[in-house]
């Protein structure tokens, strides 16, 4: 009874890690772009989040109102501004930029908010449960899990759905022709980077309710989210969000064996399903 | 004098160090077909990629309706109303039949193409308009080429090469489409290496032969032997 | 030449010219050199953009404890013994992240970075979360006295650095090093000549780990104490690193070198800043990556042609050159 517990929070652990990777995903998909100071973005918007509930005194989810379009405008204007000019044939400079961007950010917010461990308060939600089919489960995880699930139909819906859809996949298939029918591919790519950054908002503000954070915890949430695209398979959302629950389960298991084990055991995971499944469990086939 | 709603002036376009062209001078009038023609390597593609942006040159090397945009971005030029229908077809492997015309609209003008209208002239791509458009046969993904550039409702049309690779009949279906396709006003320029279907569908044709233009004149009026001297650059 | 062999015998004298903290800094200062080169020749050469050297540089550390305290080998003997290990347990590793590409694969190398962590903080024997120091004896074992320690590290260091330096030269000269060049210019080209590209980039990224990890073992003997945290730190033996690299000027043999004195002339005007000094070598790698991709020895190399190790080679022609 006790592994089903941690099966089903494993389970709804994956939905977070899902957050975390979907916006990873998103901007890799469209740009080829992998950003390593993503998980330290997910940091910044649930500092952003805490500074919000504290100056205005709202509840962190109503904060998601400033925090989501403030993170999306930082989105655009860091890919217009800086990470256009590393897209290219070398792998390099993106890589270099972004983590010279991770070292910036993880400092910044240590200047401007200390070391100290911080947490958002979410009030009566974060211990409310729920009984489920004879287990008893946190209200929270099970809100987080369907707040993944709707942001990837979400994000499906604007991919396949929608003329900006239409816009991101053309431009990452031939950039130069989507030039042709007018898609100015700078701004393309900013419009990419502002949406992965919405989630990102939506992935910290959820993280810094749940559990507390400080400026160098950024590292491990890029880690797990890019081991839950790559268990998932690169171009699948919806493995993404598989991705995710592997990992989680792996990790609630692991924790189970023995606390020390939870990191351990997500690893092991991760490279277990690399070395029998390079491509993912679930790879989008690509052109 | 008729006004020219197409101008090049001493265009040089250039990749890195290489140069491609060399002063080009041409000049396009409202509602004219013209056909440009030469050998491999000739420039021709460099020509409609400087023409339709995706090349950047000098501001005046390149006046459309008046305005220099010769530096101008390609997706730029293309909301200015030049349409490419690029070498080799290139549609976008990930979306569908339907999606990548409905891209091709991604501009906004208004004009008569639809994608109503697009499907009323190839019919086919309507039974096939939700599947992946690299399944399509090379005529099918030809008209979906076309179809897009249509969507964009220009006022400058330009064909690239659109009889590579594809067999003669399937060729004959596209051309004998073409009046339908730049009825309307619509200026086009086609580049062919396919000669004689080039010249039956245009009123003037340019020569190019290694970056410069060799020959220009009316369709009606320049010989087989011109045309052949034009296009290898030999001296009678 | 000459002006390098004078400098090597006044540098191999320090230990009689220089303070104890000034001695400890130059130790300091070739051992990040090394790291430098080292991560230099897998990025800059062979295309391996690896964010994880930091689990080669505890490892070798780990092992420098072990051996010397369970096996009682010579500290000495041991971080040699650990070069060997980390070589051994390189090649299942790049099996794996070897199937990751670009980015993701320097993802992966974090990742395995992270497992050595973790596995190293569950040895309680070498104390776990909280680490140990070296036993007294394995200390005493090197010299006696605690200026012939200092000096005897000191020159373990230069020594590593002028061993690390030769190598990757030597390398880069020779067939393997063409090969390695001709990858990283254009990977399908050189697959058409017949270079096994996975092989020449294995034995790259194997001989690499081995000396990181030796290296490794060299920082926490001068140290004399080691924890998860301080083996595997990223930003102490990657994020440095790589800012030296980048600032230096990645994919030449002379960018290490002045990013290392770069980067320490920045840290000792800087360092009492903590956060700030880490938010300006953040935007300086940044600039440079968009302005100077090439680094400072790159603009240098440009503005005066310059070439302390000949590495390139030059096509003569008749016809005077249209420029660079």
């Amino acid at each position: 009874m006790d592994w089903i517990v941690a099966i089903v929070q494993g389970t709804l652990l994956g939905g977070l890690y899902a957050l975390f990777a979907a916006g990873l995903s998103l901007i890799f998909g469209v740009m080829r772009l992998v950003n390593i100071a993503h998980g330290d973005l997910i940091v910044l918007a649930a500092y952003m989040g805490l500074s919000t509930t504290v100056m205005l005194g709202v509840h962190p989810f109503m904060a998601l109102l400033i925090v989501m379009p403030a993170m999306a405008g930082i989105g655009y204007v860091l890919q217009r501004g800086i990470l256009n000019r590393t897209l290219g044939d070398d792998i390099l400079p993106p890589l270099l930029v972004t983590f010279g961007l991770s070292v910036i950010l993880q400092n910044a917010l240590l200047e401007a908010y200390s070391a100290d461990p911080q947490k958002m308060n979410a009030g009566a939600i974060e211990t409310a449960s729920v009984p489920v089919g004879g287990l008893t489960l946190g209200v929270l995880p099970l809100l987080t899990f369907a707040i993944a699930i709707a942001v990837i139909a979400g994000l499906q819906f604007i991919f396949y759905r929608t003329s900006l859809g239409r816009a991101f996949r053309a431009t990452s298939d031939n950039s130069d022709i989507a030039q042709l029918m007018g898609l100015n591919k700078a701004h393309v790519f900013g419009m990419a980077m502002a949406l992965a950054l919405a989630v990102t908002a939506i992935a910290g503000i959820l993280l810094g309710v749940r559990t507390s954070f400080d400026p160098s915890v950024g590292g491990a949430r890029l880690i797990f989210g890019f081991e839950a695209v790559i268990i998932g398979g690169l171009g699948n959302l919806w493995g993404t969000l598989a991705g995710g629950v592997i990992l989680g389960v792996a990790q609630t298991i692991g924790a189970k064996v023995d606390p020390g084990w939870q990191l351990l055991a997500g690893h092991i995971a991760f490279l277990v399903v690399l070395a029998v499944r390079p491509h993912g469990l679930f790879p989008r086939v690509a052109h | 004098m008729p006004d020219h709603v197409l101008s090049l002036r001493q265009l040089d376009a250039h990749y890195g160090d290489f140069q491609a062209l060399f002063g080009i001078d041409m000049q396009i009038a409202a509602g004219e077909v013209v056909a440009i023609i030469g050998a491999n390597g000739a420039g021709k593609t460099t020509l409609l990629r400087s023409i339709a942006g995706l090349l950047q040159n000098k501001a005046t090397q390149v006046t459309y309706q008046g305005k220099s945009i010769g530096a101008l971005r390609a997706d730029q030029v293309a909301g200015k109303g030049i349409a490419l229908v690029p070498e080799g077809r290139q549609l976008f492997p990930s979306l569908s039949v339907a999606e990548n015309l409905m891209i091709g609209a991604q501009t906004g003008r208004a004009g008569p193409w639809s994608l109503k209208k697009v499907y009323a002239l190839f019919p086919i791509l309507q039974e096939r308009k939700d599947q992946a458009s690299t399944t399509l046969s090379g005529g099918q993904q030809q008209m979906v080429a076309i179809g897009r550039a249509l969507m964009a409702n220009p006022d400058l049309i330009l064909f690239d090469e659109i009889s590579l690779g594809l067999a003669p009949v399937i060729i004959k279906s596209i051309y004998d489409a073409l009046p339908d396709i730049v009825g309307g006003g619509m200026t086009a320029m086609i580049v062919e290496q396919d000669i004689s279907k080039a010249l039956s569908v245009s009123s003037r044709v340019y020569c190019l032969q290694e970056g410069r233009v060799s020959l220009s004149g009316g369709t009606n009026s320049v010989s087989r032997d011109d045309i052949t001297r034009a296009y290898f650059g030999v001296e009678a | 030449m000459v002006i390098a062999a004078l400098g090597l015998i006044v540098l191999a004298a320090a230990p009689w010219w220089a303070g104890r903290a000034d001695l400890r800094l130059l130790g300091e200062i070739f051992l990040y050199l090394s790291l430098a080169m080292l991560w230099n020749l897998m990025a800059g050469y062979a295309g391996l953009v690896s964010v994880g050297q930091q689990a080669y540089v505890g490892f070798g550390g780990y092992m420098l404890f072990a051996l010397t305290m369970f096996a009682g080998l010579h500290p000495i003997v041991a971080i040699l013994a650990g070069g060997l290990l980390a070589a051994a347990i390189s090649v299942p590793i790049a099996a794996l992240i070897f199937r990751l590409k670009g980015a993701y694969f320097a993802i992966g190398t974090w990742v395995m970075a992270e497992v050595f962590r973790l596995s190293f903080a569950q040895v309680s024997s070498l104390g776990g979360g909280s680490g140990s120091s070296l036993p007294v004896d394995v200390v005493r074992s090197l010299a006696e006295s605690r200026s012939g320690r200092e000096a005897l590290s000191y020159w373990l260091a230069l020594g590593a650095a002028v061993v690390v330096i030769g190598c990757v030269y030597l390398f880069l000269r020779s067939n393997r090093g063409l090969a390695l060049t001709a990858i990283r210019d254009s990977e399908v080209a050189a697959a058409g000549l017949g270079i096994n590209i996975w092989r020449t980039k294995l034995e790259v990224y194997v001989v690499t780990s081995a000396f990181t990890a030796i290296i490794g073992g060299l920082i926490f003997l001068q140290k004399l104490r080691i924890s998860p945290d301080a083996a595997f730190s990223v930003n102490d033996w990657t994020a440095f690193v790589i800012f030296i690299v980048v600032i230096g000027g990645i994919g030449t043999l002379e960018g290490p070198i002045i990013g290392t004195i770069l980067f320490f002339l920045l840290r000792e005007t800087l360092a009492d800043l903590g956060t700030i000094y880490l938010i300006v070598l953040g935007l300086v790698a940044i600039g440079i990556m968009l302005k100077a991709p090439k680094g400072v020895w790159g603009l240098i190399r440009s503005r005066f042609d310059l070439e302390f190790f000949p590495l390139s080679y030059r096509v003569r022609t008749d016809a005077p050159n249209k420029g660079a």
